[in-house]
């Protein structure tokens, strides 16, 4: 028996603020639903930030306790994996697979689409940044500068987010998904390892610390341990994280292909 | 005269240096269902594509619903309905949330249920997209090409690789969407579908159009009818053929079995079996034969195959 179906035009868009909602909401639950998605946004900035706190028997971070030092660099850690990584390999397989293609013939404008990822990152972040945060509490942390230190970590976690958002759009715009994927994360070892994202820049060797305050990376993880620390929002970090996301969107403009 | 629902003319479209789409001009009247045929590499995806905005035309005009599909997207989106020839879903999404998903994006979609038990899409519910077969990807995207109502549904190729059953449920789903006021455009590689579907056909070779009419115009114009029969191997074709009217042909294609091809009328078929009745010959499955779509698109695209 078939169900009568009433197939008679009656076209519309949804109004914009529920398909923003929609499309987060399936983004939000498809990565959430991707076990290594979730291994690089928490299980991986936890082991971190547990091995910090033991860390001066591995790497020198300098003076102070080690977890005052290693916290704020998994925090940006936290973000890097989310805006760049994650994002990165997810869109480029949306491209790979015609999702663009197929949501860019729907009722979504592109910044709607643009919108709603934007909000599925912002909802796995606000997860990853709380629970990080009560970890890093319990295993003692003692961030200084108090409430303005966390709004100007705020501050910095944006634009972060921004510049990492844009980098990765760039890439998963541009290579191909499998280029994509390697490459997302190979980009994540080696600012990990080499970029100050959890090793202050000052524990470089002097040659190379102009260029890691200069990488989104450093200015991020510096940013924020400078906040942590009390030593109030720094500007240049501020700049740096700006340029990177202006220069990084204006590519994406004008590089990104929805089809593969 | 109404609007057109799809007005194309002296269209261009070039990847590098080949010209995929040379000068083609069509219309597609709203509400019918209209066939665009043609060999590999014809051009037919990249006119879909066209007047679905993904591609800027490098000449030439495009109006669909008499908007600029490149330019007017946004306002033309939700009145068109794209299935496109792969893909189109995460493929961690489940079947059934990736058509609720495109439906939440519309005013008034079908509800989402109902498309998923009239194509026989029940059984995947919770299976990723990865892991549904070809036949349930391509209903999957005809459910989310109609699932938000749209005026025009364009369909790229909707039945490659399905069975039987899902050919029909497609077939009549077509049907439907034309009963319901729905114009819909739709590309094929089967002769026999476009012949049960369409009320109009294009056939496009090398980005032109080459021929265009009813399936019954484009199957009896010209049409150089056959009878077929069998009977005892090695008649005497001359004598035969001496007997009907002059331009018609008979060969003996395989032993016993015959092929008469002219203008079959009832007085070639009388003059037939009157020769057979005095040469004593019993004509087995005589049967009169028209063009079917498939000669005609033989015909003016070639049997040679394509690279």
């Amino acid at each position: 028996m078939t169900v009568p179906l009433d197939l008679r035009p009656a076209p519309g868009a949804a109004p914009l603020g529920t398909m923003i909602l929609r499309q987060a909401v399936m983004e939000t639950r498809l990565l959430v639903r991707n076990g290594e998605q979730v291994l690089l946004a928490l299980v991986i900035p936890l082991l971190v930030l547990v091995a910090g706190t033991e860390s001066d028997r591995v790497v020198d971070l300098g003076s102070g306790r080690p977890i005052d030092t290693i916290t704020p660099g998994v925090l940006a850690l936290a973000v890097m994996s989310t805006s760049f990584t994650s994002l990165a390999i997810a869109t480029g397989f949306e491209r790979r697979y015609n999702v663009l293609k197929r949501l860019g013939a729907s009722p979504l404008p592109r910044l709607g689409l643009l919108a709603g990822k934007t909000l599925a990152v912002v909802v796995v972040q606000v997860v990853q940044l709380t629970v990080l945060c009560i970890a890093a509490l319990l295993l003692g942390w003692e961030p200084q500068g108090g409430a303005g230190a966390f709004g100007g970590a705020l501050v910095l976690v944006v634009l972060g987010t921004a510049a990492f958002g844009a980098l990765g759009l760039l890439m998963a715009g541009t290579l191909r998904a499998e280029a994509t994927l390697a490459l997302a994360n190979l980009v994540y070892v080696l600012l990990l390892v080499g970029g100050a994202v959890l090793v202050p820049v000052d524990r470089y060797p002097a040659v190379l610390q102009p260029f890691t305050t200069l990488l989104p990376s450093g200015a991020l993880g510096e940013g924020l341990r400078d906040g942590f620390a009390g030593r109030g929002l720094g500007a240049a970090a501020v700049v740096v994280l700006l340029v990177w996301a202006g220069v990084a969107g204006a590519a994406v403009t004008r590089t990104f292909r929805w089809e593969s | 005269m109404v609007t057109p629902a799809v007005e194309i003319s002296g269209l261009v479209m070039r990847y590098g240096r080949t010209t995929a789409v040379d000068g083609l001009s069509l219309e597609v009247r709203p509400g019918t269902v209209t066939a665009v045929l043609g060999p590999n590499g014809a051009g037919k995806t990249t006119t879909i594509e066209t007047c679905e905005g993904y591609r800027r035309p490098h000449d030439g005009v495009v109006r669909v619903l008499g908007l600029d599909p490149y330019r007017d997207g946004r306002e033309l989106r939700p009145r068109v309905g794209v299935m496109l020839q792969e893909g189109g879903s995460w493929s961690g999404a489940h079947a059934h949330e990736m058509l609720r998903h495109v439906a939440s994006l519309h005013a008034n979609p079908v509800p989402p249920d109902a498309l998923i038990e009239r194509l026989g899409l029940g059984a995947c519910g919770k299976t990723p997209y990865r892991r549904l077969s070809g036949g349930q990807r391509q209903r999957l995207g005809l459910a989310m090409a109609i699932v938000g109502r749209p005026e025009l549904a364009f369909l790229d190729e909707p039945t490659a690789g399905l069975d039987p059953q899902a050919r029909r449920a497609t077939w009549d789903l077509v049907d439907e969407l034309r009963d319901s006021g729905v114009t819909v455009v739709l590309t094929t590689h089967y002769m026999d579908e476009a012949e049960r579907l369409a009320d109009h056909v294009h056939v496009l070779d090398h980005g032109r159009l080459i021929a265009s009419g009813s399936p019954a115009q484009l199957t009896s114009e010209g049409a150089e009818n056959t009878i077929r029969f069998s009977a005892r191997a090695g008649l005497d074709v001359g004598s035969l053929m001496s007997a009907l009217p002059l331009g018609t042909k008979v060969v003996e294609s395989a032993p016993g079995a015959y092929v008469v091809t002219g203008d079959v009328d009832p007085g070639l078929l009388a003059t037939l079996t009157a020769w057979c009745a005095s040469h004593g010959v019993m004509a087995d499955h005589l049967a009169v034969e028209r063009r079917t779509l498939e000669d005609v698109f033989l015909e003016l695209t070639g049997r040679e195959l394509r690279g």
